[in-house]
């Protein structure tokens, strides 16, 4: 059970799957990136920008980890600085103006832990983003298609709806970063991932996702349209909610309320 | 954890007046060494002075002995208390922890919430606790937290935080996680009432707690010295194998980047906050 979890998270870190800028190119038309924060620089790692999902013009939002050593390197590893964070804000405000709903893709070990980033106030920029996306008054899918790690994936997954691929992992600690702490012993990674339940299904069960996306053909045109076909039918009915910032606040405060008292 | 010894229970910090402030119970602990300026402090002389050395440097304190320092006598009402923690995960050892932690701590979580009224100012008031697995949060943090701001929203009250926290439990998981998206939709909506939230951030402040409710105060304070930050240091440190600067994740150090208002000394926390409940209540 417990090498299966860990199976997953390397599945999930592999350089081979589709990463947020192969979503975008395969699923939506005309795709228009935006670049910058407009308070201190552009995070490379978090593409953002306008796009035709068909024909409804959507903001989308990646993380991009990069497949090649290069390009990994050019997009510090998906590990997003502050203003990466900020970049998306804006843009998802910018989307909120103009009543475009906002799409995520989400792959990445973390928000950057160095120097700059606590410097221009990393936990702040996450901070922001949570308060900011739960008023958002349009609709907000979230997919987490390879890490979601911790709160530099929640920042971008304040949604109505968060879908996992299979494969995906979502955990509030790295499973390495969790033994250290807990066990004092980084190779109890496996057991960590185990213990953490931070699989599709685990965190389904949790009610943390909504839907599991099989990887079927994963890569292939058929793959991408599928998920295409998925997301407009979703936003679909989201678009006509009138409740849809309530049930987003519901969303989230159900979890965790099932306290012993 | 050693101050805690000194600590009585709550009760008596709850309902002591000022000058009967708690006295330290262990006979065989009589000074404490500051380390900052390494100098022996008498105990008694210590808690005299709100557990803050001479040199400035400020010792970490117990939720109860906080609320009891900050909040009028007797006006402090603790809710949610009934809540506590399971193991929503089965996560290994998680439930002899907790047990074990809150008899050290003597508390049954990593925050204590309530209604209270400082300097006459009524207020909805939290105080998380380093003595309860480093004040991180789990489950019943976010949902004390979360049920406190939407009191407050309701009860058009503002909200005085303490924070204290080493991040987001991570026996908790997920879960965990998900409480930095709860509490902050909670702190939205109190705001989006137009009510005020101080947040005073204690040692240390970081992790999932930083990227959330603590960051997202109207004002934020902090005490001096303290850490505060997102990433540990030592991460950091291994991250980037780089040696980091002096002073790096201090109040003073994220002061000086503009993510805090004031640094404020212990001492002068409850005369500063009464003045903020005060200017927004109408002067
Ligand atoms: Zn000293």
């Amino acid at each position: 059970m417990s090498e299966k979890a860990y199976e997953r998270v390397k599945l999930a870190r592999d350089n081979q799957r589709p990463t947020g800028v192969d979503y975008i190119r395969n699923i939506f038309r005309s795709f228009i990136e935006l670049h910058g924060d407009r308070r201190y620089g552009d995070d490379t790692a978090i593409v953002g920008g306008i796009g035709r999902l068909n024909d409804i013009p959507v903001t989308v939002i990646a993380i991009e980890k990069g497949h090649t050593a290069k390009e990994r390197s050019a997009r510090n590893f998906g590990a997003p600085h502050p203003e990466g964070y900020r970049k998306a804000l804006r843009l998802m405000k910018q989307a909120e103006k103009f009543g475009r709903p906002i799409i995520c893709f989400i792959d990445t070990s973390g928000a950057y832990c160095g120097v700059g980033a606590e410097e221009r106030g990393q936990g702040q920029a996450i901070a922001e983003n949570l308060l900011e996306m739960s008023t958002l008054c349009v609709p907000i899918i979230s997919l987490l298609v390879g890490e979601g790690g911790s709160g530099g994936a929640l920042a971008l997954a304040v949604a109505d709806r968060v879908w996992m691929m299979q494969n995906s992992v979502y955990s509030v600690i790295s499973p390495e970063g969790c033994a250290s702490i807990l066990w004092k012993d980084s190779e109890l990674a496996e057991k960590a991932a185990a213990s953490l339940k931070l699989t599709a299904e685990d965190a389904k069960t949790l009610g943390v996702v909504e839907r599991i996306l099989s990887e079927k053909d994963m890569g292939t045109k058929a793959f991408y349209e599928r998920i295409r076909a998925m997301l407009c039918e979703e936003l679909e009915e989201l678009s006509k909610d009138p409740e849809l910032v309530g049930k987003r606040y519901d969303r989230f405060r159900r979890i965790g309320t099932k306290v012993e008292a | 954890m050693p101050l805690l010894n000194f600590l009585k229970p709550k009760n008596e910090l709850e309902t002591g007046g000022r000058s009967q402030a708690p006295v330290q119970q262990d006979a065989g602990e009589p000074e404490k060494k500051c380390p900052n300026c390494h100098k022996d402090i008498p105990i008694s002389k210590l808690w005299a002075d709100d557990l803050v050395c001479a040199c400035g440097y400020h010792f970490r304190m117990k939720a109860r002995h906080r609320i009891h320092l900050i909040t009028d006598k007797d006006s402090f009402c603790e809710m949610y208390s009934e809540l506590r923690s399971g193991n929503p995960l089965d996560f290994p050892g998680y439930m002899e922890k907790l047990e074990t932690v809150q008899v050290s701590s003597g508390e049954n979580e990593a925050v204590v919430c309530g209604t209270a009224e400082i300097g006459g100012q009524k207020c909805c008031i939290f105080v998380m606790d380093s003595y309860f697995m480093m004040g991180s949060m789990g489950s019943v943090v976010g949902e004390r937290i979360t049920s406190l701001f939407e009191y407050a929203a309701e009860n058009r009250l503002p909200v005085v935080g303490f924070t204290v926290s080493g991040g987001a439990r991570m026996q908790e998981g997920l879960l965990s996680l998900m409480q930095m998206a709860k509490t902050s939709a909670a702190v939205k909506r109190h705001s989006d009432a137009g009510l005020l939230y101080v947040a005073v951030l204690t040692d240390p402040t970081t992790g999932g707690v930083t990227a959330s409710f603590a960051m997202e105060a109207d004002i934020i304070l902090a005490e001096p010295g303290a850490t505060v930050g997102f990433a540990g240091a030592r991460v950091i440190e291994q991250t980037t194998k780089k040696t980091l600067p002096k002073g790096f994740q201090t109040s003073e150090f994220v002061q000086e980047h503009g993510f805090i208002d004031r640094i404020v000394k212990r001492s002068d926390q409850k005369k500063l906050i009464t003045d903020l409940l005060k200017i927004h209540n109408g002067g």
